[in-house]
């Protein structure tokens, strides 16, 4: 074809026709292809559910924090099957428990972070008009939205919603109730979003970048986002081989994870027998040690970028970041097994996943160090992003120096699946990549809407979050270590060894109650300022990288005039120049 | 508003968009189909015992379906570079005979399934036959899925042609490096479960 590419006249494939502006409500709010609209479908959806699951651990709190007292004003409201006179049954406990780390994990940060802020921010800072493909990119997200759906539902089916923890474990899952089938399809659903989502992202940063934008000059929030399409691409297909296994296990009766001579209740199981319940393992962790990096890797490409913003200065070792990201990606496919240390799996086994482990941390900890680093000497702009990426930098370090004992085996043994293995990977997500995407939120909330949040109610939600995330998690170490097991629905309070530390449950589940109430200025804020704020410029905060030289907000096909990359993406304070910010964008 | 590099490559990658989108989806795909036979590996070595494939299984239909299949991606072939010649009616003839050796395929696989559960062989029977109806299922739906993309290019898809040929071609071409993945999972599934 001989015809331009980049702005063919309408209609020149006769496919495509220029009738965007006469789009009815539907295809323009509801099944748009328009990366822009599904990026903040992604997000709002992503948010629901991070809400939503809150929701759900905030009552395992009070179940954990006043074991079987009935649960004042709405205990009443969830029924004699699940809490018979506002007393929490065990089983409803397991089905809060399994939910919330599915909901959280699948439904909540993965879709805010890579379907959310991937879909918004990625192609405005390449350049691209679109993704590559956008009616693929349409159905990703509808396909979330139905595995969604089906996790929902699944609270509604006969005996509730899956209860064998996030982890699914078989044999456990395998004989579980009606909720563990809807997980199961639910997650088929979650892994096709993904990976559609992956070929996308991968495809739209390779081909659709723009001219001068080679791979070094790319943002290292585009380099994140890359790398995690890699990581989705790659390591969900095994979990959703396992989940094809698990479901046939369940419907048709087959015997993967099932042992010969499985005995449930008393009563030996009638089964084929044969299988092999560590395989589950082996499989589901092949996928969630990489989904670890996919829920922290786009945190550290926010805060990257608001940090450079911020600081007025280039990231200090741009080169190394992205060499230690790359170094990253590959080396989460080979550390899975430090889940399995109890499994039994053998010390040579052993020693082989601990050795990865640890050098797996070096890549992580360059990082960090980078971003700390590029805090020397700057004349710092304390702006709500930038409180919440510089809130983002103890935190994740707190929660990475606390996995190191957990990737060692011996260390390993008597933490194992206490309350301190808690405390660390909730370090990591919650106020570490939680921060990140509230920074993220309040960095391109101008992008998105044209206006700016509020300032002073984001000061407020970040001082409030900030406190009450670490007395939520930090009494956890302590009981976890006291070897407290996190799956008891009691909390300990049976057991003597765990009486010294009790109190400080209490003390987790009123933090808990406390960071609810400070995320209700967050709430008013977004809505207040979608039409309320203070309008912006396009370029509200002097930024460098390219989605800047957009309108806010962008208009169908993002640029009025096509892009192009002159420089690297943090050229700021330039000795010479008349500004103390050049646009990657300006010629 | 157009996607660019759709129909034409880009200078400094030399793809398609469609390009790079199918290799990445038969990468994952690479992926699914190697948990399941790495899983193979760990459910058989684990195992006191193990069938050989061919006291259960039928080969000589095996045999046949795998001939079925290589004939299919020859025609997949052939329909593909029908269009490079510029002759539309005999890529319509050899696509038509890509999607309907794919339904024989389909069909020879009904009569050994239901010969398999006229015997009492289900999968819950034993773990051969478990991974047996998996991946052989799992197979299966890819090829429906394959034929269904290479019967909507075959009938309503070939418009496609008349306005914009090379982008026709490259779709085609996408399929059927779909079709020959699928035709290759079969080539490692028959030894596997019908002769090991």
């Amino acid at each position: 074809m001989s015809e331009p590419t980049a702005v063919a006249p309408p209609g020149a494939h006769g496919v495509h026709e220029a009738h965007h502006e006469e789009l009815g409500f539907w295809r323009h709010y509801v099944f748009s292809t328009d990366h822009k609209i599904i990026g903040i479908q992604y997000g709002i959806t992503g948010l629901l559910f991070l809400f939503f699951g809150f929701c759900l651990m905030m009552l395992m709190r009070w179940q954990l924090a006043y074991p079987g007292a009935p649960l004042p004003l709405i205990g009443s409201l969830f029924g004699d099957s699940r809490m018979p006179g506002g007393s929490m049954l065990p089983e409803f406990y397991n089905e809060l428990g399994a939910m919330h780390g599915t909901i959280m994990v699948f439904m909540g940060v993965v879709p805010l972070a890579v379907g959310g802020f991937g879909n918004f921010v990625l192609p405005l800072q390449i350049g691209a008009p679109d993704m590559a493909f956008p009616r693929l990119n349409m159905l990703s997200y509808w396909s979330f939205f139905l595995g969604g759906v089906t996790m929902l539902v699944s609270f509604f089916v006969p005996g509730g919603a899956a209860q064998s923890g996030w982890t699914s474990y078989t044999p456990l899952s395998d004989i579980a109730t009606t909720g563990q089938t809807m997980w199961l399809i639910g997650m088929i659903f979650l892994i096709t979003s993904s990976l559609l989502g992956a070929i996308n992202f991968i495809a739209t940063t390779i081909q659709l970048r723009a001219k001068g934008l080679t791979f070094m000059r790319f943002p290292f929030f585009v380099w994140a986002q890359f790398v995690t399409a890699f990581l989705l691409l790659l390591a969900f297909p095994p979990l959703e081989a396992a989940g094809i296994m698990q479901l046939m296990d369940r419907v048709a009766g087959t015997s993967f994870f099932l042992p010969s001579g499985l005995v449930v209740s008393g009563q030996v199981l009638n089964h084929a027998g044969g299988g092999n319940p560590l395989l589950w393992q082996h499989l589901f962790w092949f996928l969630a040690h990489p989904e670890v990096y996919v829920l922290i890797l786009p945190a550290m490409g926010i805060v990257a970028e608001i940090i450079a913003n911020n600081t007025r200065k280039p990231l200090w070792g741009y080169r190394s970041m992205v060499y230690s990201l790359i170094f990253l990606g590959f080396m989460s496919f080979v550390v899975w097994a430090h889940h399995m240390f109890m499994t039994g799996m053998g010390t040579a086994m052993a020693a082989f996943f601990q050795t990865t482990t640890m050098i797996i941390s070096i890549p992580s900890v360059v990082i960090l160090t980078a971003l700390i680093i590029s805090l020397w000497g700057a004349s710092i702009r304390f702006n709500t992003p930038m409180l919440f990426a510089l809130g983002f930098l103890p935190m994740f370090g707190i929660g990475g120096l606390t996995g190191l004992p957990l990737g060692l085996n011996v260390a390993d043994i008597p933490l194992h699946d206490t309350y301190y293995v808690i405390a660390h990977f909730h370090y990591v997500v919650a106020p570490g990549t939680i921060f990140a995407l509230f920074a993220g939120i309040y960095y391109w909330f101008p992008k998105a809407t044209g206006r700016k949040m509020n300032e002073m109610l984001g000061t407020i939600h970040f001082i409030g979050s900030f406190i009450c995330m670490n007395v939520v998690f930090m009494p956890m170490f302590i009981v976890g270590m006291h070897g407290v097991s996190r799956r008891l629905f009691d909390g300990g309070q049976g057991y003597q060894f765990a009486q010294p530390v009790l109190h400080l449950n209490v003390v987790s589940s009123w933090g808990a109650w406390t960071l609810a109430l400070f995320q209700l200025p967050f709430i008013f804020n977004f809505f207040y300022s979608i039409w309320n704020g203070e309008k912006t410029s396009d370029n509200p905060w002097d930024s460098t990288t390219i989605e800047w030289a957009a309108p806010s907000p962008p208009p169908h096909g993002n640029f009025l005039h096509t892009p192009q990359a002159y420089r690297g993406p943090y050229e700021y304070s330039v000795p010479g120049a008349k500004k103390d910010f050049v646009g990657q964008f300006e010629a | 508003m157009d996607i660019p590099y759709t129909v034409d490559v880009r200078p400094d990658t030399g793809l398609t968009n469609g390009k790079i989108g199918i290799w990445l989806f038969l990468a994952s795909e690479v992926m699914l189909f190697g948990a399941l036979f790495a899983s193979y590996i760990l459910i058989r070595t684990g195992a006191p015992t193990w069938p050989r494939g061919d006291t259960i299984l039928n080969v000589p239909l095996a045999t046949f379906n795998t001939i079925v299949l290589i004939t299919s991606s020859v025609t997949m072939v052939m329909a593909w570079a029908s269009l490079a010649r510029n002759r539309f009616s005999t890529f319509r003839l050899y696509m038509g005979a890509t999607v309907l050796l794919g339904g024989v395929f389909l069909v020879v696989k009904y009569f050994e399934y239901s010969h398999k559960f006229e015997l009492g062989l289900f999968p819950s029977t034993n773990n051969f036959l478990a991974i047996y109806f998996t991946l052989t299922g799992l197979h299966m739906l890819h090829v429906i899925g394959g034929m269904a993309v290479n019967a909507y290019f075959w009938g309503p898809g070939a418009k496609l042609w008349k306005t914009n040929p090379e982008w026709f071609m490259n779709r085609v071409e996408h399929s059927g490096l779909f079709w020959h993945f699928v035709d290759l999972v079969w080539i490692f599934l028959f030894p596997t479960l019908y002769l090991l």
